[in-house]
Parts: structure tokens; C-alpha cells; sequence
């Protein structure tokens, strides 16, 4: 670990990014607003062969299988300076659980630990690490934020977004009440139990409705879809994005959630 | 095997441990022994002025009235007024403190009856063991002198406290329990009273007076 | 209720429970009466968090010796005049409780709150042997004339509103004024105070929990706001304390660490209003307190919890912060979860206590969002345990198969990235097609829990990872070419 920050300081670090597999399924914008971010912070970026962190069979106990795909991620990811993810709750699961997952194994544990020792969310990362005070962006309105659960309580990710938000031209930040309040997601959880998920995002969408911000962000994509999934069936126009959408200044693409025809149209 | 027997072992077997292991034997006899004290918390720890002004503001922050008294004499006259202030009648429920119950409280016309409350009591006046700054804490033991009933069934309860007897943390205040009653030794009941009786079942609001003391007086005697 | 568990049916408790209009505005009550205040407490102290590590460490280390802790307290209960009893079961429990009142010519019981109580369901043993329990504390007071359990370890009227009260008051209090003024919260209060002033003097036996029992002192110590822990163990010839063995803590000292703690998780106070020592029967020249002290000491399951991943749940003070804080208690409530201990402590405690082949949904039924163990004063990984019990049903193939053959699908596709990558990129392509109208699903196959409530956002069509080698290999080219 020392050894790669003394050469991270001597030249451009070199991230892995770990797009998560949600980003690489539903939203690659979120993927490509992150990797411009890591490279104007001045990182070399590679996207290194991937698919899943293991957190879905991990959460479910399915412990063979998130060791299997943990492993996967280990190898692909061991020769990088750092690995970064757009999401709190897969860099949570790399950083908090890899070590626990493996803790038993002495041949991988110590890889488990050194990948969790370089592993980062993408914000924090900017703003802890990579020591970005202000981005070049701007977007034009109020937003609100939501602090995904993993990010906030796991990696303790507060600050660093609005931080970074707070520096973006024309945009102007609106906190909504309980903004520290899990959306009801929970992977698997919002749809084996649905009508609960469905009664917190509820909560959810209300206090972001009461905010009166047009834009809702987040860090973490499956908490997103969540959220723009009950905007979108309450008939609420709120527009829904990730924050790094916002950082890099890449909000061409239609919201979540909103209709790509007419968008282009 | 007797359920002891078969819990303790239990226990052990879950453990790993015969509990015949000498270092955790002389674990167990050490910190029984020596009580550390754990975590000091800095805001009791001022000179006894500091404690006592501390004392005064947290009891009144749990929503307790207290008043200052000059010394013991003063006491029968600080009842008066505080039972007077109340559209109280005269009367008081007090124990056998020498402290309190040899005052000369034929200078005032309160109507003393002595022991145990009944429960038919409106005022009761006991002294404490303690008071503890840090949160405004009375410490009561249970003795024929303060008997227990009179701090829990009138709904007003007085309490006396001598200013030396205040200390800034819990842990001063088990000390000097210990000094007085011997070490592993506990009057029968020590009562921690916080301010009044108080309940939030009724959709979470706090209403005060539930099944003990709806006010609870606090006369701090200063000699 | 503790003896005909209900969570099996925690996905239908839960559905009655979401429907109901009364129980849901009553939640509401759970932010503004715990939640701000425990957060506006802790602020005020600057130790609270390491208080929290020195809870965590006390409770740690009692657990760790917790036989040789449990004779010292013993002997010194012994001691003091008062006896111990040892109860490997909730049976055993009830037939030695039962004993004692026998033994006083007990008629009428009188009730501090305990959840131990609940947990070997007492009330029902004490009624069917013809002696009459009275709860005392408030909630449970109220919940008793309902004929239900508490729906939260220190809240157990939680999920009630003033308006229901005072229709049970004036269902069972007939020997009031039918015309009398409850509409006010505090009138409901009083009355209950008057009601049970009387019920309190009459008592034979009075029966409390411990929140704590003191090796160092052979004490048992109840924490309440009301007093009425304290005329319940007063006033009668007969104190029983029944508490789990997990209880003990070494010294005078380690206990106010934990009291420290305690209070501002549960309520946010700074300190209850009234923390109860008591170390045996009344002494020679007393003039009141009970004849006789007794202390019944639970196992039920939890010495096997030692040495096992679970064994850090037994640091746990019942102070209810997890739950306080808990997205899913919110929004179902207590009884939804079908026992004893709900929320994020009864998750992982009551698989333990019941089986997890009884209580599988309870640790499933979480969305890890962490917000409990963030609040937990002894930091009790919740989270974790939880998980371990998923891991534990996915084992003995427990979960449900729609679940596993799910996991399994993805595994199959997630563990061969070409294949993964092939297909996905294929897969989202269609589906981003398809969506590109509205932008939403209005119903996807196999997860009608999620589009029942809500709609599915549309994929933007293709992968990052195809897209990125698309715009690896122009820039490249870009590159050569200039």
C-alpha cells in the first residue's frame, strides 16, 4: 500500500474503475461521467474486465457465490493503485466486507485486504485522495440529495458531494428532511418485500417532493432507479440523475427514468 | 445436573473455558476489587463551587425546582414556603433523620407525621445520600431514617441535600457509598431520582406525575 | 401472544399493518418522541461516542467471564438475604415464579415492565394458576387492557393514539364518571395513576425485569420514568426480579458507563428519572421495602449463543434505538413482526430464541441500510448478524427457491465475464429499445414486487463496457490518425 502511494505520488495513479454492474446495465453515461471526473483529477484510467461485486449473493447468503465473484474482482482489480466505483454500497462491499468475506482463507485474505485498503467511492475519492476542491461544471437549478445508506454510514460520505456540487455554476443545493433516511432499495429486498420498500420510498419521495428542488441526485445508482421509479409511477416531474452526471457536466442524456424519443425529439 | 449446574457449564462449554483458569479468575477478582473507573467524563470534573452550580442547573433542566438554604435551621422554614407556595396544607411526611427531624420545626405550623408513607400523603421530605452534577442526579438510600415510601408515593417529594455531599460524577459518589457502608456493601435500595415521575406511552409527548412524584423540591443546605 | 408466534406470517402482518391508518399515524410519533432527541443529547456530550466503545467493551468483557460473574453475583444476593434461582427454560422459569407466589398466598401480582415477562409469556401462566396480574408501567398497562403485547421494548403503546385510549379507559374504568373529560392526553395519565394507586397498595407479590444485575454488589437495577418500578418493589411482601443471564455486569462503576449510554440511546434524556439499586430484602430496623427478594435468572437459549456469531447480541441493553431508527419498524410496526423483540434486535434475537426455520423473515426483512448499528450503544453489528442468519437459511436451503434460482442465474452469467459481457450488452440493447417511449417499465416479469408499487426505469441501451471498447478503439484510432 505504501509502496503504491509512493508511486502514485510520482506519477498518475493508476484507478481501476469498477463501474458496478448496475451502471454497466443501465446507465454507461454514469460510467463515462466518471471516468472524465478521475481524469481531470489527473488519474490514469483503466476499466479492467468485470461484472459483478458479489454484494446480491452476499446479501442473500450466498456466501460461495460472493466468494467466487469477490475473487474475480480481486484479480482483475490487484494490479491497479486504486480501485474506484460511481456507488457507496459496491465500493462499501470491496472496502467494509471482502476482508470479513475471506477473512478465514489465508492465501486471499491478505489480497482482500489490500484491494479493501485501496478501494474508494468516486466522490470521496476525488475529494479525500485526489484532494479536488471544485469541478468545471454547470448546471443550472436547485437540487436535492439523497445520502444513499452504504456511502453514508459504511464509507462516511457527507460532505464530499456537496462539496464538490457547491462548486458547480448555477446550481443551487436544497436539503430535504431526512436525507440520511435509507429510499427503501435494499437490493432484492424491494422486491421480495415490496409493499415495505414501497411504504419507505414513499416517505422518501415525499420529503424529496417537499424540498421543492426540481433535480434529485444521488451516489449510488440502484437507490436512484428506486427513487425515479415511484417519481416516475406518481406522475411526479422531478428529474433524477446520478451526481457524477452533474460533477462532469454531462447532462445531456435524458434523466432517469425520463423517455429517450421525445428527449431527442 | 441441577439447572445451575447445567447453565454454568453451558456456558463454559460455549466458551471454551473449565473456569478453573487462574488468569481469569484473578481477572474477575481484580476489576471486582479494584472497580476502575472507566471513562472519566469532563463535565462534572470542577472545583465543588462548580459542582454544586452544576448540580442546581441539570436538576432543574429535568424540570425539579431547587432552592438554596443557608443551613439545617433554615430547612422547616424552606417547607413552609414551598408548601404555602403550592396551596399545600401544612402537613409533611418525614422520617427519623436526625438531621432533619431534630429541627425545631415548631416555629413553623407544619404538621409532622413521622415513618413510612402510606400513600395518603401530599408532601414528603427525605435527605439524600448524594447529588451528582453531571446530571443533576439525587442519590437516596433506603434506612428507617429516609424510608423509600416517602420518595415515591406523595406527589410532592422534598428532598434535602447537603452541598458537601455533591459530586461531579457517579463515580465519586459510589466511593464515598463504599467509605460509608463498607466495600461490595449496599443499603438495601440506593434511588437514583432524575426530576419528577414521568411517562411518554401517550403518543410519545411527555406528561409528567405518572405513578411517582408529580414535583419533585430540592433544598440544598450549604453548611 | 409470545406462545402462538406470528412470524411466519410476517409478510401478511405486514400488509395488515400498512392498511392500517390508526397504527400509521401513531408511527409518526416515533421521529419527533426519539429520534431528534437522542440525536440533540449525544451532541451534548462530547464522550458519547467513546462511552459507546466503553459500553461495548464492559459488556464484552462480562460476557467473556460471564460464569465466574454470575456465582460472585449469586453469592452476594446470598448475601444480602435474598435468593437466586436458575431457569434453563421459559417453563422452568414460570413453575419457579408460580412457586413464589404460591408460597405468599399471592392473589393479585403487580408488574414493573419486563420483556423477559413477554418472552416466557407470564401473564397467561400467573392468570390460568387464578392470580391476577396488573401491569403497572403506562403502555403496557394499556396494552394489557387490549389484550396485546407491546409493540416496542421500551414504547410498548407505540403504535396506539390517544383516541384509543381513552376508549379503552372507558370500556374498562365503568366505575368512573361515563361523563367525564379524557380528551386530553394528561387526563388519560391521571386517571391511570388513580386507577392504579389502589392495585399498587394491594399487591402481594410485586414482579420486575433488571436491566442490569451488579456481581460486585449482588444488586438488581430497574431504569423507569414512572416510579412504578419502584412502588411494584416497595409496596408488597414479596419482590421476584426476572431477568436473562446476560444481565450481569462486574461493578458500580461499569454500570454507570453503560447508564451513561442508555438513556440518551432510548429516550434522550440524559438520565431516566429513576435507576433503582436493590441488593436484597428489607433490613432489620426497616421500616418498608419487601420481606423477601428473589431473582429468577433466565437462560433460554442464550448460554449456546456464546462462542458463536451471535454471541454479541447478548451485549444488547434493550434500550430500543434500533428500532427507533429503523426504516422497516416505521413502516410496519412492532406487532408486524410477530413475537416478542421487534425491529433489528428481535431480527436477529428471535431466530435464535424461536428457530430460524420460524423466523426466516424476520433478518431478511431489512434493507442493511446500517442506521441501527450507527445507533446501537454497545455497537451491535445488526447488519451482520442478520446476515449470518440469511447465510444460515441459505445453507439448510430455508430461503426461498425463487431466490436462490435468481442468485444462481445471475452467479452463472456474473462468473464467465465474456459470456456476461456478450450477453448483457445484447440484452440491455433490447431493452433500451424498448423503453426508449417512456423511459419506464410499467411491469417487468418476475418482479412484481418492485413494479406493483412503482415503475422500472429503462436501460439506456447497450453496456458501459461495450460502449467503452467502441470509444476505446475510436480514440485509438483518432490517435494514429493524427
Amino acid at each position: 500500500m505504501r509502496l503504491a502511494q509512493d508511486k502514485a505520488a510520482s506519477r498518475a495513479p493508476r484507478v481501476g474503475l469498477f463501474v458496478t454492474c448496475l451502471v454497466d446495465l443501465m446507465r454507461p453515461s454514469i460510467g463515462f461521467a466518471a471516468l472524465k471526473l478521475l481524469e481531470q483529477a489527473g488519474c490514469k484510467v483503466e476499466v479492467p474486465s468485470q461484472t459483478c461485486c458479489g454484494q446480491p449473493g452476499y446479501n442473500s447468503g450466498d456466501r460461495a457465490t460472493a466468494r467466487d465473484l469477490a475473487e474475480q474482482v480481486i484479480r482483475s482489480f490487484s494490479h491497479c493503485d486504486y480501485v474506484v466505483a460511481p456507488s457507496g454500497s459496491c465500493a462499501g462491499m470491496i472496502k467494509a466486507h471482502y476482508p470479513e468475506l475471506f477473512a478465514d482463507d489465508p492465501n486471499l485474505a491478505p489480497k482482500a485486504q489490500a484491494l479493501a485498503g485501496k478501494t474508494h467511492e468516486l466522490i470521496s475519492f476525488l475529494v479525500d485522495v485526489m484532494k479536488v476542491k471544485s469541478v468545471d461544471a454547470s448546471f443550472d437549478g436547485a437540487v436535492t440529495y439523497h445520502d444513499s445508506c452504504s456511502g453514508l454510514r459504511e464509507l462516511k460520505i457527507k460532505n464530499q458531494p456537496r462539496q464538490l456540487l457547491g462548486s458547480v455554476n448555477g446550481l443551487t443545493m436544497v436539503e430535504m428532511n431526512e436525507s440520511e433516511v435509507c429510499c427503501g432499495f435494499g437490493g432484492t429486498f424491494a422486491v421480495k418485500y415490496g409493499e415495505i420498500s414501497n411504504s419507505i420510498v414513499e416517505k422518501k419521495t415525499g420529503n424529496i417532493s417537499e424540498s421543492g428542488a426540481p433535480t434529485l441526485l444521488a451516489g449510488d445508482l440502484g437507490c436512484l432507479l428506486n427513487m425515479a421509479g415511484k417519481l416516475a409511477r406518481e406522475g411526479k416531474s422531478i428529474e433524477v440523475r446520478h451526481v457524477a452526471e452533474v460533477l462532469a457536466g454531462m447532462t445531456d442524456e435524458p434523466p432517469i427514468g425520463a423517455p429517450r424519443v421525445s428527449a431527442q425529439s | 445436573m441441577s439447572a445451575r449446574e447445567e447453565i454454568l457449564s453451558t456456558i463454559r462449554r460455549s466458551l471454551g473455558v473449565t473456569g478453573q483458569e487462574k488468569p481469569r479468575l484473578d481477572t474477575v477478582t481484580e476489576r471486582l476489587a479494584n472497580a476502575p473507573r472507566g471513562l472519566t467524563v469532563a463535565r462534572g470534573q470542577l472545583p465543588h463551587e462548580g459542582q454544586v452550580a452544576l448540580f442546581k442547573e441539570q436538576a432543574k433542566a429535568t424540570l425539579a425546582s431547587v432552592v438554596d438554604v443557608a443551613s439545617y435551621q433554615d430547612v422547616p422554614a424552606a417547607v413552609a414556603d414551598y408548601l404555602r407556595q403550592n396551596n399545600l396544607p401544612a402537613q409533611l411526611r418525614i422520617g427519623s433523620d436526625p438531621r432533619m427531624a431534630d429541627l425545631d420545626w415548631g416555629k413553623t405550623a407544619i404538621e409532622l407525621s413521622h415513618g413510612p408513607s402510606d400513600g395518603n400523603d401530599l408532601a414528603g421530605l427525605n435527605h439524600a445520600f448524594a447529588g451528582v452534577a453531571e446530571t443533576g442526579t439525587l442519590v437516596m438510600t433506603a434506612s428507617a431514617e429516609n424510608p423509600t415510601t416517602i420518595n415515591f408515593l406523595p406527589d410532592h417529594a422534598l428532598v434535602v441535600v447537603s452541598a458537601k455531599d455533591i459530586t461531579g460524577d457517579y463515580e465519586t459518589m459510589w466511593s464515598n457509598l463504599r467509605a460509608q457502608y463498607g466495600k461490595g456493601q449496599m443499603p438495601r435500595v440506593v434511588n437514583w431520582v432524575t426530576g419528577p415521575s414521568r411517562s411518554g406511552d401517550i403518543e410519545q409527548v411527555i406528561l409528567l406525575g405518572a405513578h411517582g412524584p408529580r414535583r419533585v423540591h430540592i433544598m440544598v443546605v450549604q453548611d | 401472544m409470545s406462545a402462538h408466534p406470528t412470524t411466519k406470517r410476517f409478510i401478511a402482518n405486514a400488509t395488515e399493518a400498512l392498511a392500517d391508518p390508526q397504527l400509521q399515524r401513531a408511527m409518526t410519533n416515533v421521529r419527533s418522541g426519539f429520534i431528534d432527541k437522542r440525536a440533540a443529547v449525544a451532541a451534548k456530550l462530547p464522550e458519547f461516542e467513546a462511552l459507546r466503545d466503553s459500553a461495548r467493551d464492559i459488556k464484552n468483557h462480562a460476557l467473556a467471564h460471564l460464569d465466574l460473574y454470575l456465582e460472585k453475583y449469586e453469592a452476594n444476593v446470598t448475601a444480602a438475604g435474598g435468593h437466586v434461582h436458575w431457569a434453563r427454560t421459559a417453563e422452568e422459569a414460570r413453575k419457579i415464579i408460580l412457586g413464589i407466589c404460591h408460597d405468599a398466598g399471592a392473589k393479585t401480582v403487580t408488574k414493573g415492565k419486563s420483556m423477559i415477562s413477554e418472552e416466557i409469556a407470564l401473564n397467561a401462566a400467573l392468570e390460568a394458576a387464578g392470580i391476577v396480574p396488573v401491569e403497572t408501567d403506562l403502555g403496557e398497562y394499556i396494552i394489557q387492557l387490549r389484550d396485546e403485547a407491546p409493540s416496542h421494548i421500551i414504547a410498548p403503546a407505540v403504535h396506539l393514539n390517544a383516541s384509543q385510549v381513552e376508549s379503552d379507559f372507558r370500556r374498562v374504568h365503568t366505575h368512573l364518571d361515563a361523563g367525564r373529560d379524557l380528551s386530553e392526553p394528561v387526563q388519560l395519565l391521571t386517571e391511570a395513576r388513580q386507577v392504579l394507586r389502589s392495585k399498587f397498595l394491594a399487591a402481594d407479590v410485586g414482579i420486575t425485569g433488571a436491566n442490569f444485575l451488579v456481581a460486585e454488589t449482588g444488586s438488581s437495577i430497574i431504569v423507569t420514568n414512572e416510579g412504578n418500578g419502584d412502588l411494584t418493589q416497595t409496596l408488597p411482601k414479596t419482590h421476584i426480579v426476572i431477568a436473562s443471564l446476560e444481565k450481569i455486569v462486574p461493578t458500580l462503576e461499569d454500570v454507570s458507563q453503560i447508564l451513561r449510554v442508555l438513556a440518551r440511546s432510548a429516550t434522550g434524556q440524559e438520565m431516566s428519572v429513576y435507576t433503582t439499586f436493590s441488593t436484597g430484602p428489607r433490613r432489620a430496623a426497616d421500616l418498608d421495602g419487601p420481606e423477601n427478594y428473589h431473582v429468577v435468572i433466565l437462560d433460554n437459549g442464550r448460554s449456546s449463543m456464546l462462542g458463536t456469531a451471535f454471541q454479541d447480541m447478548l451485549r444488547c441493553i434493550r434500550c430500543g434505538a434500533c428500532m427507533n431508527h429503523c426504516p422497516v419498524y416505521h413502516a410496519v410496526g412492532g406487532h408486524a413482526y410477530g413475537w416478542v423483540y421487534p425491529g433489528p434486535m428481535g431480527a436477529v434475537l428471535t431466530p435464535t430464541l424461536l428457530g430460524v426455520d420460524k423466523a426466516g423473515h424476520l433478518p431478511n426483512a431489512s434493507t442493511f441500510c446500517g442506521r441501527c448499528e450507527s445507533v446501537c450503544p454497545v455497537r451491535i453489528p445488526l447488519p451482520k448478524m442478520m446476515r449470518h442468519w440469511r447465510e444460515a437459511e441459505f445453507e439448510r436451503h430455508l430461503s426461498p427457491a425463487t431466490m436462490r434460482s435468481g442468485i444462481k442465474f445471475w452467479a452463472f452469467f456474473a462468473k464467465r465475464p465474456a459470456l456476461y459481457r456478450f450477453a448483457t450488452s445484447l440484452m440491455m440493447n433490447v431493452m433500451g429499445w424498448l423503453g426508449r417511449d417512456k423511459g419506464c417499465f410499467s411491469s417487468v416479469p418476475l418482479a412484481s414486487g418492485w413494479t406493483d408499487y412503482r415503475d422500472f426505469p429503462a436501460p439506456q441501451g447497450g453496456t458501459f463496457q461495450s460502449r467503452y471498447q467502441a470509444h476505446r478503439k475510436s480514440t485509438q484510432n483518432n490517435g494514429r490518425a493524427a
